[in-house]
């Protein structure tokens, strides 16, 4: 049977396009980056694809909010196109800017007016971090997370990554409806390793359908042993790494 | 209408601006600034009505969950009080005080752009925009809120700032220039009115340059108009063309005098030759010092290319935009390499004054360093990580000489396809623009850095600082890497110092080219031919595109939504016209641009050197005294941990980074870095960087030599090949016109070359930044000056064949054996023992290069055949150290027994210390399996190495002296905290 193909869908300030189009190559599916304006000037293009992932970077500067401009792009110009993939069973993946982007399109978390329920906010050190979490998943409904129940390890690289509800209530009836399906764990030695005060120590949300997920840490970057700062005299370099798993599952699930 | 929207965040405890200005105005010393609220406030001009500003604020600029927001338009009555009286109105009645702080006139404002460019996505007509953010303080005189912007939150170079309502009424900009010819009479001035004329138009040139440039327009019947002198300066400044470096110099060395004719081809290219006429058919270097960097080898299908820039006047005045560009240079360095590459990674090194310098130990003018290195931080972080390229290796050192002059060197690699290093303009192609618009940004940016700082500097050149704005680059990336895919270029440079003039006048340095600048785009209007010719706005590259594949050169960048514009063509006339209008503006031979230089034979002298005898300080070789040196070393300023500006920094970007500066369980420091140069393919580029700058005034043979080898021990510990190390050089030299201050410059490029002779490693790419000196007045009225140390970073680029073969330093398996191998002397001088106080000079380290090819030989071998589980160089802080440090990143104890270092140290007082903290070059502790023992040792025959400890289970590292006795017995978690004590 043909390979399922993945759209890494880029607009400027984009960064993380090739390795993300590279995870899910080797995860078996067919990746193609597509610039935003090739998109916007022929949605139809969408019609091939089964995945549209919207990777890691700072898109259009991120200068305003991260992923600000590109959700605003979106919501203007590919709304109707995103809402029919989604509808038709398609997957949609934001990480990091990604997410970003997601959660400000209202493709995740809006509540019926549309307005978003939740955002990502400046990390609560203020700064940038690049740094590596202990991550645990309850997968529930969502496709991308199925089958990791063990406990893994991501990187995380943002500046605006604090997850936030607009009330209590919210972050009470998203938890209940199982949406809030990765959270930061604490390590060997018991400590938090939440890197941004998120809510609930969230680290990756999906919508109600678990076929749109967004989360901060990059699996992209650890698709190999070899991407793990301890990885040397501790694992074998030839083998693959936990983010892996999570495009697997996805490619899995449309082939 | 000119309109304001405030934007601030809603939960107080979020504002970390406010965090950031109360803790700054403790630190100042400002009385009753216990809490603050700040807002980020945007400035919109143009035809809108307030539904559409509110729509503006709605859907682009606030977020609707964390933030609200506060608008009025600036013209009508209420609009102080509405956007003076507290963030987004939640009305303080406590913080009456408002602070604006906006970017200059003409200064780049990437955000702003952003939210300009952003509003036809909500389809409403364009407008102007500037950023401005806002502060609102407990109530303080205008004079003490002025103090504490201009301190804390802008910067003289490039921000306005406004205490109490904005009176500003519109953005409006300039208006069209109107050609008017300008020439400059040379004729009839003395040396001294040269001096002045060149001074006075920041040119840079010395009178004999310019009786050069008198001389040859006589010949020409007329005065140089004033676009062909600048140009003449640009292409003539010391940042362009090597200046001092590349002269004749006479120098009157220890064995006797020696004439060069050119001390740069004589000494460093001389080497490189050398080192590929031995390699002879497996030579593996592929272009070196022509191009925007240095070309090598990688694997079959791929090649290298490697820069290292310093930028460091700019940062000095404006450390933020001034790494930021610097970073964003030398990224474009390596895009205009060949018919472009991609870059891959990038490092930074800086050298700045002692953080804890008292505010009253500054010369005016100067910035404190602690506020200089967040700022230069912040830029590469920003610019960096937009870019999407993992910065992965680094330093910092801090020296009082830095302290007026700070050193910001900012280095990238990049990957290009195999037979791309070569690229040829042809005559006929098109002179193409692309990327940024031009404006007013960093006029004199090339003569600027080429003359000595002074106190005023930071008033007088404010124009020499540019802004980056990396998501222009980042496209301008994207579209280049396209276009060079296709072919649809035949030549690439960057936009860098000199802006056009220097692009276009190198491209076309043989052909000729005529420009029409005034098609150039801007950025506003007002710029004069003259302003857009020598700009040096960022962003912009200048292709020479076939005219046959201008239309699909076009599409490609309207598909990445990048800006390129034919300007004019390269002629084949050999002159450089330029035109406004039509009209010829300006007209020069490019064989006088480019070889009318006078050359100056310059004079150099060898001075010998005092070495100072060690002396110790009482309690030497106590264990008390031990112990405290140990834990005061590693939290020496050069030596502790930098996590604080790693963690700032997306090292793992691209997916590639297999050896990342923090390592292991615990997050110790590593040697070498090293990258995949493809994803998916094993193949890996290792990047190391050695800096013995404390060496400068004492040695500066040693100080280069020692550096080269820091930098290549690096590579070798993380599993470089020895054979294929390409070596970078950067020269930051302070006063060099003095004999015996340019013969230290003479020493130094001496000893590159003899040391890479030796190593069998190339020299590929350099570049030097001399003059780093300041000038000022002090308090008594006296004139002072200080330079900087000589200094040379040498950067070192290895290759590992098979990214799962690196070795890194932290400790892996209790039970394993330590090695050292090397041998250690009695060289304190200049080291961390001498910085911590705990000895007075001592021997400079002395290079031997030949048994340093050995070692580095033997290391692989080791590696090679896996006898090796952990290997790390030692460098700062010597043996114990690199030992602590293998410790803390593994979360392991060891055991190390003195006695059994192989050594040359007097036995007497500091003998122990001297064993455990001397910094003798090219030595290297390995952490060797048990089943490997036999196997390390055979090998390791004919070596100076011995063994010197035990990896232990038990945290602690227990130290035996010389007699025998233990000296010390310290947990590993004191030493990891003493090593992360500073930030």
């Amino acid at each position: 049977m043909l390979s399922p193909r993945a759209m890494i869908l880029r607009a400027p300030g984009t960064n993380c396009d090739h390795e993300t189009a590279h995870a899910f190559e080797r995860a078996g599916a067919i990746s193609r980056r597509v610039h935003v304006r090739a998109l916007a000037l022929k949605p139809a293009l969408a019609d091939d694809f089964q995945i549209l992932c919207i990777p890691g970077g700072f898109s259009y500067g991120d200068d305003i909010a991260s992923g600000r401009i590109f959700a605003l792009e979106l919501k203007t110009r590919l709304a109707e196109t995103l809402l029919k993939f989604r509808d038709r069973g398609g997957l949609i993946l934001g990480i990091c800017n990604g997410f970003q982007v997601l959660l400000q399109t209202g493709l995740l978390l809006a509540d019926p007016t549309g307005a978003p329920q939740a955002t990502l906010a400046h990390n609560f050190s203020g700064e940038f971090v690049d740094r590596w979490v202990h991550l645990r998943a309850q997968p529930g409904k969502c496709i991308f997370l199925s089958g990791l129940e063990t406990p893994f390890d991501l990187p995380v690289a943002h500046g605006e990554g604090r997850f936030v509800t607009r009330s209590a209530a919210d972050l009470t009836r998203l938890e209940a409806a199982g949406q809030l399906v990765l959270r930061y764990a604490p390590d060997a030695a018991g400590l938090s390793t939440n890197p941004n005060g998120a809510a609930a120590d969230v680290a990756g949300v999906c919508d109600e359908s678990g076929r749109v997920f967004g989360l901060m840490p990059h699996p992209e970057r650890f698709i190999d042993a070899t991407q793990h700062p301890a990885w040397h005299g501790r694992l074998d370099g030839a083998s693959s790494g936990a983010g892996l798993a999570l495009f697997t599952s996805a490619v899995k699930a449309v082939s | 209408m000119l309109w304001e929207v405030d934007i601030s965040v809603i939960d107080a405890a979020a504002d970390h601006a406010a965090r950031a200005a109360v803790a700054g105005a403790a630190e100042l010393g400002i009385p009753g600034c216990t809490h603050a609220r700040t807002a980020t406030g945007w400035l919109i001009e143009g035809d809108l009505s307030q539904a559409d500003v509110e729509r503006i604020a709605a859907t682009l600029l606030a977020d609707p969950v964390t933030e609200a927001f506060t608008l009025a338009d600036l013209g009508s009555s209420s609009a102080a009080e509405k956007l003076c009286r507290g963030p987004a109105g939640l009305a303080d009645g406590n913080l009456p005080t408002v602070v604006h702080v906006l970017p200059k006139a003409g200064v780049t404002d990437p955000a702003a752009l952003s939210v300009q460019e952003a509003l036809a996505l909500l389809g409403l007509s364009p407008a102007t925009v500037r950023s401005v953010r806002k502060i609102w303080l407990p109530k303080l005189d205008t004079a003490t809120a002025e103090r504490l912007a201009w301190k804390l939150l802008a910067s003289e170079a490039i921000h306005d700032v406004v205490v109490g309502p904005l009176s500003l009424r519109t953005l409006a900009g300039g208006r069209p220039w109107v050609y008017t010819e300008a020439s400059v009479t040379l004729e009839g001035l003395d040396e001294t009115a040269l001096a002045t004329l060149s001074r006075k138009r920041c040119l840079a040139l010395s009178p004999a340059e310019l009786s050069a440039v008198r001389e040859h327009y006589r010949t020409l019947g007329r005065d140089p108009l004033e676009i062909e002198l600048e140009t003449i300066a640009q292409t003539w400044s010391e940042h362009c063309c090597h200046k001092t470096l590349g002269s004749p110099v006479d120098y009157l060395g220890p064995d006797g005098p020696i004439r060069y004719d050119n001390l740069l081809k004589e000494t460093v290219f001389a080497a490189t030759h050398a080192v590929r006429q031995a390699l002879g058919p497996r030579d593996w270097c592929v272009s070196v010092f022509r191009d925007n960097s240095g070309v090598v080898r990688f694997d079959g299908d791929h090649d290298i290319c490697v820069k290292v820039e310093t930028h460091n006047h700019p940062s000095a005045l404006e450390p933020y935009g001034g790494a930021a560009t610097g970073l964003g240079g030398v990224i474009r360095d390596v895009l205009g390499t060949g018919l472009g590459a991609k870059p891959v990674a990038s490092l930074d090194v800086f050298c700045v004054g002692p953080a804890d310098t008292p505010a009253a130990d500054l010369p005016p003018g100067v910035i404190p360093p602690r506020r200089l290195l967040a700022g230069v931080v912040g830029g590469v972080r920003d610019y960096g990580n937009r870019m999407g390229i993992p910065t992965i290796a680094g330093a910092v050192v801090f020296d009082p000489g830095y302290l007026c002059n700070p050193l910001v060197f900012c280095g990238t690699v990049g990957i290009m396809p195999r037979n791309s290093a070569d690229a040829t303009v042809q005559p006929g192609d098109l002179v193409v623009v692309a990327g940024g618009r031009t404006g007013r940004d960093g006029i004199h940016g090339a003569t600027f850095s080429s003359v000595e700082l002074s106190s005023d500097s930071e008033t007088q050149s404010g124009g020499s600082v540019q802004i980056g704005h990396a998501i222009h680059e980042k496209t301008l990336t994207d579209f280049v890497l396209e276009a060079s895919r296709q072919r649809l270029f035949s030549a690439i440079t960057d936009c860098g110092a000199g802006g056009l003039s220097s692009a276009v006048g190198e491209m076309g340095a043989h052909l000729g080219a005529t420009i029409d600048l005034d098609k150039v785009p801007l950025k506003y209007d007002g710029l004069s031919a003259t302003e857009v010719w020598i700009s040096e706005a960022q962003e912009r590259m200048v292709l020479a595109v076939p005219p046959a594949d201008w239309a699909r050169l076009a599409r490609v960048a309207a598909e990445e939504g990048v800006e390129a514009t034919a300007i004019g063509t390269f002629t084949g006339s050999g002159r450089l016209v330029l035109r406004w209008q039509g009209k010829t503006a300006g007209d020069l031979a490019c064989t006088f641009l480019h070889d009318g230089r006078p050359k100056q034979r310059l004079k150099a002298r060898h001075v010998a050197r005092r070495e100072l005898a060690a002396t110790w300080p009482e309690e030497t070789d106590s264990p008390a005294a031990f112990t405290a040196a140990l834990v005061a070393i590693l939290a020496a300023p050069d030596v502790a941990s930098k996590e604080w500006i790693i963690r700032q920094y997306d090292h793992e970007v691209q997916g590639c980074s297999v050896v990342k500066p923090l390592l292991g369980p615990g997050g110790g420091p590593a040697d070498g870095t090293v990258v995949r140069g493809v994803l998916g393919r094993d193949r890996g580029i290792v990047l190391g960087v050695g800096l013995r700058h404390r060496l400068g005034l004492l040695d500066p043979w040693q100080m280069a030599a020692g550096g080269i080898i820091e930098a290549v021990a690096n590579a070798v510990a993380a599993g470089a090949d020895p054979a294929r190390i390409a070596l970078l050089d950067n020269f930051c030299w302070g006063e060099c016109r003095r004999e015996e201050s340019l013969g230290t410059l003479v020493e130094a490029c001496r000893a590159c070359h003899d040391v890479a002779i030796s190593l069998g490693a190339p020299f590929v790419s350099g570049k030097d930044s001399l003059n780093n000196v300041f000038a000022w007045t002090d308090a008594s009225g006296s004139p002072r000056e200080l330079s900087i140390p000589p200094t040379l970073l040498a950067t070192a680029v290895g290759q590992v064949e098979d990214v799962k073969r690196v070795v890194t330093p932290d400790l892996k398996t209790a039970g394993s054996r330590l090695a050292i191998v090397g041998l250690t002397c009695d060289d304190t001088a200049g080291s961390q023992l001498e910085v911590v106080g705990r000895v007075r000079g001592g021997r400079v380290p002395m290079v031997d290069a030949a048994v340093c090819r050995d070692t580095f030989a033997v290391i692989a071998a080791a590696q090679r055949a896996g006898l090796v589980a952990a290997c790390h160089d030692c460098s700062d802080g010597g043996l114990l150290a690199a030992v602590a440090e293998m410790a803390i990143g593994g979360a392991a104890g060891a055991t190390i027994d003195l006695a059994a270092v192989p050594a040359e140290v007097p036995v007497g007082a500091g003998r122990d210390l001297t064993l455990a903290f001397a910094e003798s070059p090219g030595r290297f502790i390995c952490e060797v399996p048990a089943a490997a023992v036999a196997g390390f040792q055979t090998l390791l025959a004919g070596h100076r190495w011995g063994w010197i400890g035990t990896v232990t289970e038990d945290t602690t590292l227990t130290v035996t002296a010389s007699s025998g006795q233990e000296i010390a017995r310290v947990a590993v978690e004191r030493l990891a905290d003493a090593w992360r004590s500073r930030r």
